[in-house]
């Protein structure tokens, strides 16, 4: 994570110091600063497992990641969406008892935030000894509770737990 | 090769595109607001309509002007959405289920009736708010 922030700082400086101030062999818009930035990240990463050879391994797991949770967020915005449009309601909401593998603070943060965000559920509370999450969810298939938490649990958490871990 | 390739017209079917797809996705979710049964429903289809359209609004609006300052902000706000909205959504349904909004009568609550049932025994926010001052 600190490598993170430090190589994402330099490739944002040495693209601001190009484009304000380097000559202007590039023209000068959105689509090319943000090509330099990739080139200096990708530079950097291809320089990382000199000095830190974990993050060489989490920067494409992190990408996939976060496309995988743009999917989610799609799919979940169309499920909500087609619910909306149809006059019955396909949903059979419930509030299931997620227990949690993850432990530290900002780990329980970030999956409440994701779950908040994606297939049509809402975190509600965590319960005192951060073991338990409660999810309202709106669509369980086959009134099979174990299924969706088995989803959540073995495509969120697991990301999440080979980016933090 | 590019010479005769109209750059503008490009970006502005892009970034047109994009921005109908926003504005449709923040238009069900509101219908949705004033449709569904229940409160904790209502925002569940409220949350991930607004975050997503707002989203697909300013990345619309990023490609149209293609400058890099201006595209450095878009990226930042909506980071920044991205990562409160979900925090306000979760806020707001705990204190629904602290002050026993009622839930949809086809909600399945199995596995929340031991929490509920501590919840409204030790917090009682409700009454404590709707007492009258002596």
């Amino acid at each position: 994570m600190k490598t993170f922030i430090v190589h994402f700082l330099i490739a944002f400086f040495g693209s601001y110091v190009y484009f304000q101030y380097g000559d202007p062999v590039l023209p000068y818009n959105a689509i090319w600063a943000v090509a330099v930035w990739v080139i200096i990240m990708f530079i950097l990463w291809l320089s990382s497992p000199s000095y830190h050879r974990s993050y060489f391994h989490k920067l494409p797991k992190a990408f996939t990641f976060i496309l995988f949770f743009l999917k989610e967020l799609v799919i979940a915005n169309l499920k909500v969406a087609y619910d909306i449009l149809t006059p019955n309601y396909r949903m059979k909401p419930t509030v299931i008892a997620l227990p949690l593998s993850v432990t530290t603070d900002m780990e329980i943060t970030l999956l409440a935030g994701i779950i908040t965000l994606t297939p049509g559920s809402l975190s509600v509370d965590v319960s005192p000894d951060c073991k338990v999450l409660y999810v309202h969810t709106l669509y369980v298939k086959h009134n099979d509770v174990e299924l969706v938490k088995h989803e959540i649990k073995h495509g969120f958490e697991r990301r999440l737990m080979e980016l933090t871990r | 090769m590019f010479e005769n390739v109209n750059f503008l017209l490009i970006r502005e079917i892009i970034s047109s595109v994009l921005i109908i797809i926003g504005v449709m996705f923040m238009l069900i979710s509101t219908i949705g607001l004033l449709r569904f049964p229940d409160f904790y429903i209502r925002m569940s289809a409220i949350t991930k309509g607004a975050t997503l359209g707002l989203g697909l609004i300013l990345s619309g609006m990023g490609i149209y002007f293609n400058e890099p300052d201006m595209f450095l902000k878009v990226v930042l706000i909506i980071c920044f959405t991205f990562i409160t909205s979900p925090v306000a959504a979760h806020v707001i349904g705990r204190t629904a289920v602290r002050n026993k909004i009622p839930f949809w009568d086809r909600t399945n609550l199995e596995e929340f009736k031991d929490y509920m049932h501590n919840e409204h025994q030790f917090h009682r926010d409700h009454e404590k708010d709707n007492r009258p001052n002596k």
